[in-house]
């Protein structure tokens, strides 16, 4: 391996690691508030991608029906629970939230089917139909079991990611779908030649990045998540909605979900059951963080992107394997840094 | 109108009876206290007024009844809860804290710094850390954190668990004279104390709760006075060494 | 005594009801193949094998708290390593087993060494990266057909018959699985159980009754991934043919929903996950056609929605749902006890000296910045009561956690029967005679009181993992139970030895706690404020229980915060306040101290 196939390894890798750190972030947003390990996560991504490519061939994506029918499904949820609290008051409130909110994009997608719609439009549509799934999931699925032990929620999870699949296989087919590139060639930066895909991927998990980190040091809302995080029961006791955190939570994992899914289409071949591997690659790096802090996890990101990109070169066969092993120097790592003292542990409640 | 009444509330976990038929009611501008040795359910009570645990019975707060609404709501509604462990954000700073103390209020900005205003100059110890973050704080500035973040959501009604807990006798002496003080903000206090002496002292009226039960009730200044409380509760202190 | 009256009618009842529904379950399953096809036939084999791989994860979630992803990756070891004995080496399956069960309980011990010193989130990741890299390695064998996978394999032969007919595999599955159901429900109701069972109330529970969390979750981790590697191996040899992808981390993660919507809490939910999972999904398929309706891609988009609706109506699993139905697998009787028969102390009684036998010297405790216990030191009688008395938060528990070992002091030394035992985990010091109760009670509110106790007693018994399973225990544990009734009967409590601990109140709750540390045959007793939540006339019994067991020989520390019940019992006090050592004396000499009433006792003004 001389230099130069070196120094494009490692733009591969960046790029790689870029996209997974975006997913970490997402990964350690949704634990945090939520403490679901969100193993359905991948097939939002896979849905944008697919979603993407639908409209650019001018055909109408089926995530327009999986969006009404869940809109559907969660207000009649909020209607129903608003009742039962003799607070009916709330029930317009909750119609446009639940309602209309998911519904405009959907309709919009309606409209313009069969259309060859210019390029940014595409863009826009396709984060305004991915992003509300994710919200809807959390309040039709796991809103109702919030109180459930972490494995049950993780394979809710689980189970979720397959059911998504199955639908994702019926509205897109099982071929690989690849959009066109966003941007193509190469820039020239610093005398360095650099690929655009990768300055507007590294970019763009920058600008996520410090908007995530700006939302929550600055506004009301990324305070009362963090709170969430930090301690459930004070969140709670200030008045706190833990519930609202959820959706708050699951609603930006949708759009870096969205946007990943966008950035990627035109780098990888994109099937109905990708999501679940891409998905995994970001757990991995949200694990070597820890899966609690965000820089650590970013930074654990780019390394598990790296080793993937170097893996492939020497043995494409193995790369998926030695991604995923190198969870265990991890391990290893922190076992030898570990306090061997016994811990408390919470306990099953009866 | 009372502020809060109570009427028959239990509560069990699993077949556990920790609370039984509980009753009592609560005027505005009052400091009631619960006093009764531990495990006689003072912090279930608290907790399950607060909605943290469900209950059966009822609970009405400004004459209307809270029993369908969540922890946030009753929060909105104006009643806090302060619990024995505090429940701060450790990571967050004091200010962060107390900024999200506001978080369900809706009466706008300006009133909002106004309160910080107030609650920073009721504590000035937090003024002076108000970049800290809350873990490094010390037990007592902890205490008044947590007494800070729940007077910034501007209640009616605020609900003290041991405030006292783990605290050097001087700081406890400075709590309670700030518990005292509240009366002059409009905020009602409900308090729940082991320390029954200190509690006594800041209430104008005191339920002794034993095994779940109310097993008796009288103005703090009675109670104090009483010499079956004296023995049980006030330390055992016998009332000559009590003046000695 | 009453109960003895009374239980054994109602324990025969019980135990006829149990024993009938169990016997028709059986018959009824193993009469199926008369009746049904040979693909029904082969589904229910595929049900009993991903059973076995299920119980081994029920085992370890519901009861050691920890869970895999690995199952499948087990089973595919069991399956490839028997492939390579047979196909490869050609000898016998059972030799195949043999070198399987082996290989994988070198790779499980390995797993489990590492990472369950961490306790529970770094297992189940860890296991995702094995599982994942197993099965790739599985697809790099060349030899057994690398990805595309390997037929030929032998049928299993049973005293010379070939287990290679559909119904012929289902009769050694099934009985193998039902025999494996029995086996892990003994299992549980053995010693070995009971320790997983502390381990459930959290791993200090466990430390201090003298169980390994550590050693107890490696043996259930090891014990799940051989079930995994039997079920691969009947796989491989029912099958017939293997390949990678039977064993790949969405099998895995198959299993892990079986478990899931069985239920980790009894083993029938291995039973019920594997076979709602399968069966379900059949159904599924062989309905959406009928319906006009695609199968292929909305089979598994049906089954998520019902198996999510099924979990948000029971988060804890099917299993419960069943077992509300069906009658409990009954309790042995209880022991015969004499009127006049009283709990022995055998250590505490070896000596009536009145010597030093617990000394404290300089303690010291800090948390970063903050000082829990500052320099204390102080010394215990045999034979005597001792109060720690304080304010909350003075350090009385942290000062108890450092002498029974559940927190390394930071300074200072315990000395305990003349050996220094400061940094002695808290594991080994039942052993030593140091039981201890808690301030927030820590007993196993599903298990009968009588089962508590039994907890207490774990170091006294000797009964390993395998006198568990074949119940070559009963004499032991029957000798035990005795101890154990004895213990309940010294708090009071013997009437209710049957009755599930989550029932009593708080202050019994206690008193159990208390008769679970007597089981221990102590020396000495830390009580931690064995009196709060009594009513008047509980205390004055509990009183009265202390003061028999001083007269016994027994030596007691306690933290207490009832000044009346202290003053009255104890021989010597102690006063903590912010960590340090304020005043120690007889009950007398405190009560007039002025500086315990300032910081005690006193008030505001």
């Amino acid at each position: 391996m001389d230099f130069q196939i070196a120094a494009i390894l490692f733009q591969d890798g960046v790029l790689t690691g870029a996209v997974y750190t975006m997913l970490a972030l997402g990964f350690v947003l949704v634990f945090t508030t939520t403490r679901i390990i969100f193993a359905s996560y991948g097939d939002l991504i896979a849905f944008s991608a697919l979603t993407l490519h639908a409209l650019q061939k001018g055909a109408l994506p089926g995530t327009v029906y999986l969006l009404m029918v869940l809109a559907v499904l969660a207000t009649v949820l909020e209607v129903v629970s608003a009742l039962k609290q003799g607070t009916a008051r709330r029930i317009p409130g909750i119609l446009v939230i639940w309602l209309v909110l998911p519904i405009l994009p959907a309709t919009a997608a309606l409209m313009v089917g069969g259309m060859i719609l210019p390029a940014w439009i595409s863009l826009v549509l396709t984060i305004a139909l991915v992003v509300p799934i994710a919200p809807l999931l959390y309040r039709i699925i796991f809103q109702p079991i919030e109180t459930a032990s972490t494995l049950t929620l993780l394979i809710v999870a689980v189970v979720l990611h397959y059911a998504i699949a199955g639908l994702a296989l019926l509205f897109f087919g099982p071929e690989g779908i690849r959009t066109a590139p966003l941007f193509r060639g190469t820039w020239d930066l610093l005398g360095f030649q650099m690929q655009a895909q990768l300055v507007v991927v590294v970019v763009t998990a920058i600008i996520l990045a410090t908007a995530l980190a700006v939302f929550f040091s600055k506004t009301m809302t990324g305070k009362a998540l963090r709170a969430t995080a930090y301690n459930r029961d004070g969140a709670r006791l200030v008045g706190i909605s833990t519930r609202a955190s959820g959706s708050v939570a699951f609603a930006l994992a949708g759009i870096i979900a969205a946007i990943v899914g966008i950035l990627v289409s035109s780098n990888i071949t994109v099937y109905y059951d990708s999501g679940l591997m891409i998905g995994l690659k970001g757990f991995v790096g949200a694990v070597v963080g820890g899966f609690i802090s965000y820089p650590v996890a970013a930074v654990g990101s780019l390394v598990v992107g790296l080793v993937e990109s170097y893996a492939s070169f020497f043995s494409s066969e193995y790369k998926e394997v030695i991604v995923f092993l190198s969870i265990i120097p991890v391990v290893l790592f922190r076992w030898l840094g570990a306090r061997h003292e016994p811990e408390e542990e919470e306990e099953e409640t009866a | 109108m009372s502020l809060l009444e109570i009427n028959d509330v239990s509560v069990n976990y699993g077949a556990i009876s920790a609370i039984r038929n509980v009753s009592f009611t609560m005027e505005a501008g009052r400091i009631i206290t619960v006093i009764g040795p531990n495990g006689a359910g003072k912090t279930t009570l608290l907790k399950s007024i607060a909605a943290l645990l469900p209950y059966s019975g009822s609970v009405a707060f400004q004459g209307r009844s809270v029993d369908r609404l969540d922890v946030q709501a009753r929060v909105r509604s104006g009643m806090v809860l302060v619990p024995e462990s505090r429940e701060l954000f450790t990571q967050m700073s004091v200010q962060d804290n107390l900024d999200l103390g506001a978080y369900a209020r809706r009466d706008g900005a300006a009133n909002i710094r106004r309160d910080l205003d107030q609650v920073y100059d009721l504590f000035p110890r937090l003024r002076e850390r108000m970049g800290q973050a809350a873990g490094t704080l010390s037990g007592g500035e902890r205490q008044m954190l947590a007494l800070g973040r729940a007077l910034m959501s501007a209640p009616r009604l605020l609900m003290l668990d041991e405030p006292s807990l783990g605290l050097a006798p001087i700081v406890v002496r400075e709590i309670f004279r700030i518990i005292a003080r509240l009366r002059e903000l409009d905020v009602s206090v409900l308090l729940v104390e082991q320390n029954a002496r200190a509690a006594l002292q800041t209430a104008d009226y005191g339920y002794v709760l034993e095994t779940g039960e109310i097993a008796g009730s009288g103005p703090s200044a009675e109670l104090l006075a009483d010499p079956m409380l004296i023995n049980a509760y006030l330390g055992g202190k016998k009332p000559t060494s009590a003046t000695a | 005594m009453t109960i003895a009256d009374q239980e054994p009618i109602k324990m025969d009842a019980r135990a006829s009801s149990y024993m009938a529904v169990t016997g028709v379950a059986i018959a009824v399953l193993l009469a199926l193949p008369l009746f049904l096809t040979s693909f029904n036939i082969l589904l229910l084999n595929m049900v009993g094998i991903f059973a076995m791989a299920t119980l081994g994860l029920v085992l370890l979630t519901g009861s050691g708290g920890v869970t895999s992803f690995a199952q499948a990756a087990f089973m595919g070891l069991g399956a490839y390593t028997s492939a390579y004995v047979t196909l490869r080496l050609g000898l016998s399956p059972w030799l195949g087993l043999a070198a399987a069960l082996a290989l994988v309980f070198v790779v499980t011990m390995a797993i489990g060494y590492v990472t369950l010193h961490l306790g529970g989130h770094y297992l189940p990741i860890t296991t995702l990266a094995w599982a994942v890299a197993i099965h790739m390695l599985f697809g790099t064998l060349d030899g057994l057909g690398a990805h595309s996978g390997i037929g030929g394999l032998p049928p299993i032969s049973i005293a010379g018959v070939a287990m290679d007919r559909p119904e012929r595999a289902f009769y050694m599955i099934w009985v193998t699985l039902i025999l494996f159901l029995f086996a892990a429900s003994n299992l549980l109701r053995s010693r070995q159980g009971r320790a997983i069972a502390a381990l459930r109330g959290g791993s200090l529970l466990a430390e201090a009754l003298g169980i390994s969390a550590f050693r107890t979750r490696m043996m259930l981790f090891v014990l799940a991934g051989e079930l995994a590697c039997v079920g691969g191996w009947l796989f491989a040899h029912t099958q017939n043919f293997i390949s990678p992808s039977s064993f790949d981390l969405t099998n895995g993660l198959n299993i892990l929903l079986m478990s899931v919507l069985g239920g980790v809490g009894s083993v029938l939910g291995a039973l019920v996950g594997a076979g709602a999972v399968m069966v379900g999904r059949n159904l599924i398929q062989d309905v959406l056609p009928m319906l006009a309706l695609d199968a292929g891609s909305l089979e598994i988009v049906v089954f998520g929605a019902i198996f999510i609706v099924l979990v948000q109506y029971s988060p804890k699993g099917l299993s419960p749902l069943l077992s509300r139905w069906l009658p409990p697998r009954p309790a042995p009787a209880l022991p015969d006890i004499k009127h006049d028969e009283v709990l022995r102390f055998g250590r505490a009684k070896e000596h009536n000296d009145d010597a030093v036998i617990l000394s404290v010297d300089g303690l010291e405790k800090r948390f970063g910045g903050l000082v829990a216990v500052k320099d204390l030191s102080f010394d215990v009688h045999r034979g005597t009561i001792h109060a720690l008395i304080g304010p909350n938060g003075a350090g009385k528990s942290t000062t108890f956690d450092m002498i029974s070992g559940l927190q390394s002091p930071t300074s200072g030394t315990v000395q305990f029967n003349g050996t220094v035992v400061t940094h002695t985990p808290a594991r080994n010091m039942i052993a030593r005679g140091m039981a201890r109760t808690f301030q927030h009670v820590r007993i196993r509110p599903q298990m009968t009181l009588l089962d508590n106790v039994m907890q207490g007693a774990h170091w006294r018994l000797t009964s390993g993992f395998w006198a568990g399973i074949l119940r070559l225990d009963r004499a032991e544990e029957a000798a035990y139970r005795k101890t154990a009734l004895l213990a309940l009967k010294a708090v009071g409590l013997a009437d209710q030895a049957l009755v599930e601990a989550g029932t009593l109140s708080l202050g019994q709750q206690r008193q159990l706690e208390i008769a679970r540390a007597l089981a221990a045959d102590p020396e000495i007793l830390l009580l931690d404020e064995p009196a709060a939540g009594l009513r008047t006339g509980e205390k004055a019994e509990l009183a009265a229980l202390l003061s028999r067991l001083r007269e016994a020989g027994m030596t007691i520390l306690l933290v207490e915060h009832d000044m009346d019940f202290v003053m009255g019992l104890v021989d010597r006090i102690v006063v903590l306040d912010f960590g340090q050592h304020l005043a120690e004396g007889l009950p007398d000499e405190i009560r007039q101290n002025s500086k315990v009433q300032e910081a005690y006792l006193g008030g505001l003004d």
